[in-house]
């Protein structure tokens, strides 16, 4: 088996005994350190392919690891546990146990495109950051994050209507995120904003607000592309064996032997 | 250089919806700029929003769509060779639709699809030229024009350029950038710079030029986004700059909502001012500062303009 990078010395594989003796040696405290769980066995060998049949992920096979997606990161300058070129690593590699470790903090790629500047080999890494936040939420590893929602409710909106209306969108992302308006920034900054406005434009924006802006004639183009959102999920799920996952966790809930039923 | 002085000299203008709302100061000053100089803008008619970063996530396809139809719209029912959009945002994603139009066969089936289903033609890839505000003002009036034209110079005014993520990158979808003398540069842009400076500022060394806002996360992660954008004023202040100039409704509302919220939430004050190019411009050709909408903004310049002599 190849010698596969994974950080094997972390507080959890980590055991220090305050007395051990072995062959009447005392070898307690520092010195009883063991690391435990060197061999990687729990392998996806199909994780690649998951992620490159989600879009964004579609040239993650062309990853040389030569590290400058990580090196230009926006983000990895504020956490370094933010590392794209890793996790295309562990992909790459199908140990999607690793990868599972840095769940959370992966939705939060900025979208720069620092990254898609600066590699070599054109595998986009920014998009591989999105399918791979798109996949955690698909298998159920992480419940859709703020900026998941922040899409969906900007997306329903503009095939609802074509266009966006910020305020709109502000206000309907606060409330699904169960988030108050009245936080003490939002609240600075409409008195900002109230200071040097004219009231009629505060109340056109208003108006704005309760009659959002319309593309017309926009029925057809979105009934267009709901029909190929629809599509290109059942592709997904089906790339992700998703309805086979679910159709297993049924048929186990119905066997009586598992859930207790007579 | 002499083609595009004349193309550009009527465009069709593709606000998009943040100039519409929070980005209304940039639309304005964009306008008033533009009738200040004497070129036309036509707006295309009956336009969507261009699909943003947000229908991106959910699927590029239907951005590359959205984007398409808006082009379509110019090129086929209105009869323009150019597309002018402000908005980094609009603009990245107009150039991105072109890209994949002419390289990326599904993409094409895609937007066929979509338009026949949605009853207009589709956008082919080459009929119209998509530019950016700074090169609609750079190539008709340059910095020449510009000398000429200024009223009310900004002189003793330090400016940091701050152009933000989507104006030049990825650079494959600007296939007219890095292409030596007089073009734009991906890594150190300079038409900002260039314009401001033609006006009477001092344009300051910025290192950050196109660093990130946060700008995908301004409400999502809040936290990142605000010590992305403290770090990008303060980096200002320190290169010397009173004003932080702007291109884009996202990085410009980015930058005034987190200079307040680092205030409120980590405490720390800054006092640069933010303030869009076509604001800043424009009242150096003599408009007033309501004109351009310095009032719209949400950080308060005005006291900063009357010392400067602008208000």
């Amino acid at each position: 088996m190849p010698i596969h990078e994974k950080s094997l010395i972390r507080p959890e594989n980590l055991k220090v005994h305050d007395k051990l003796e072995v062959d009447g040696i005392d070898v307690s405290g520092h010195w009883s350190t063991f690391i435990e769980d060197r061999i990687v066995s729990d392998y996806n060998e199909a994780l690649e392919e998951e992620i490159a049949a989600l879009p964004g992920g579609e040239y993650i096979h062309r990853c040389w690891q030569c590290g400058s997606c990580t090196n230009s990161c926006t983000v990895h300058a504020l956490n370094e546990d933010f590392n794209p070129r890793y996790w295309i690593y562990l992909i790459r590699t199908g140990m999607e146990s690793e990868l599972l470790r840095d769940k959370d903090i992966i939705w939060q790629c900025v979208s720069c495109n620092k990254c898609t500047y600066a590699c070599p080999r054109d595998v986009e890494p920014e998009g591989v950051m999105k399918a791979t936040a798109h996949w955690l939420e698909l298998k159920g590893h992480t419940p859709k994050s703020h900026s998941t929602l922040f899409d969906e409710i900007f997306t329903e909106q503009v095939l609802k209507t074509g266009k966006i209306e910020d305020g709109r969108t502000m206000r309907r992302f606060f409330s699904r995120t169960g988030q108050g308006m009245l936080q003490g920034w939002v609240v600075a900054l409409f008195k900002g904003l109230m200071k040097h406005l004219p009231i009629s434009l505060l109340s056109k924006m208003g108006l704005a607000s309760v009659v959002a802006p319309r593309t017309r004639g926009w029925g057809k183009a979105k009934q267009a592309i709901e029909e190929y959102i629809e599509d290109q999920e059942s592709q997904h799920r089906q790339a992700l064996g998703l309805d086979e996952l679910v159709a297993m966790a049924e048929q186990e809930m119905s066997n009586p032997a598992v859930t207790g039923k007579n | 250089m002499s083609d595009k002085k004349t193309k550009y000299q009527e465009v069709a203008y593709y606000p998009g919806c943040a100039l519409e709302g929070s980005g209304h100061a940039y639309n304005r000053s964009t306008r008033e700029v533009g009738k200040a100089l004497g070129l036309k803008l036509k707006e295309v008619e009956n336009w969507n929003c261009c699909g943003a970063m947000e229908v991106k996530n959910i699927d590029p396809k239907i951005q590359t769509y959205l984007s398409s139809r808006v082009l379509s719209i110019a090129a086929n029912e209105m009869d323009m060779d150019v597309v002018m959009a402000p908005c980094n945002g609009c603009y990245h994603n107009l150039k991105k639709a072109e890209y994949d139009l002419e390289k990326d066969a599904k993409s094409v089936a895609v937007v066929d699809k979509l338009s026949r289903k949605a009853g207009h033609d589709s956008y082919q890839a080459g009929q119209v030229e998509t530019i950016h505000a700074l090169d609609w003002i750079k190539q008709t009036i340059g910095e020449e024009g510009l000398k000429e034209r200024v009223k009310n110079s900004l002189d003793g005014m330090k400016i940091a350029n701050y152009y933000g993520c989507m104006y030049t990158r990825p650079r494959h979808i600007f296939p007219e950038k890095d292409q030596g003398p007089g073009s734009e540069s991906t890594s150190k842009p300079h038409f900002m710079d260039d314009l401001l400076d033609a006006a009477g500022a001092e344009s300051v060394d910025f290192p950050l030029k196109t660093a990130c806002c946060g700008g995908a996360h301004t409400l999502s992660d809040s936290d990142t986004s605000t010590r992305l954008v403290l770090n990008i004023l303060q980096t200002a202040e320190a290169a010397g700059a009173e004003v932080i100039a702007t291109e884009c409704p996202t990085c410009h509302s980015g930058l005034e909502m987190h200079q307040i919220r680092a205030e409120k939430t980590l405490g720390v004050k800054t006092g640069v001012k933010i303030l869009y190019f076509t604001q800043l411009l424009g009242m150096a050709l003599g408009l007033k500062p309501k004109k351009v909408g310095v009032h719209e903004n949400i950080s308060d310049s005005i006291s900063y303009l009357k010392e400067k002599g602008l208000a």
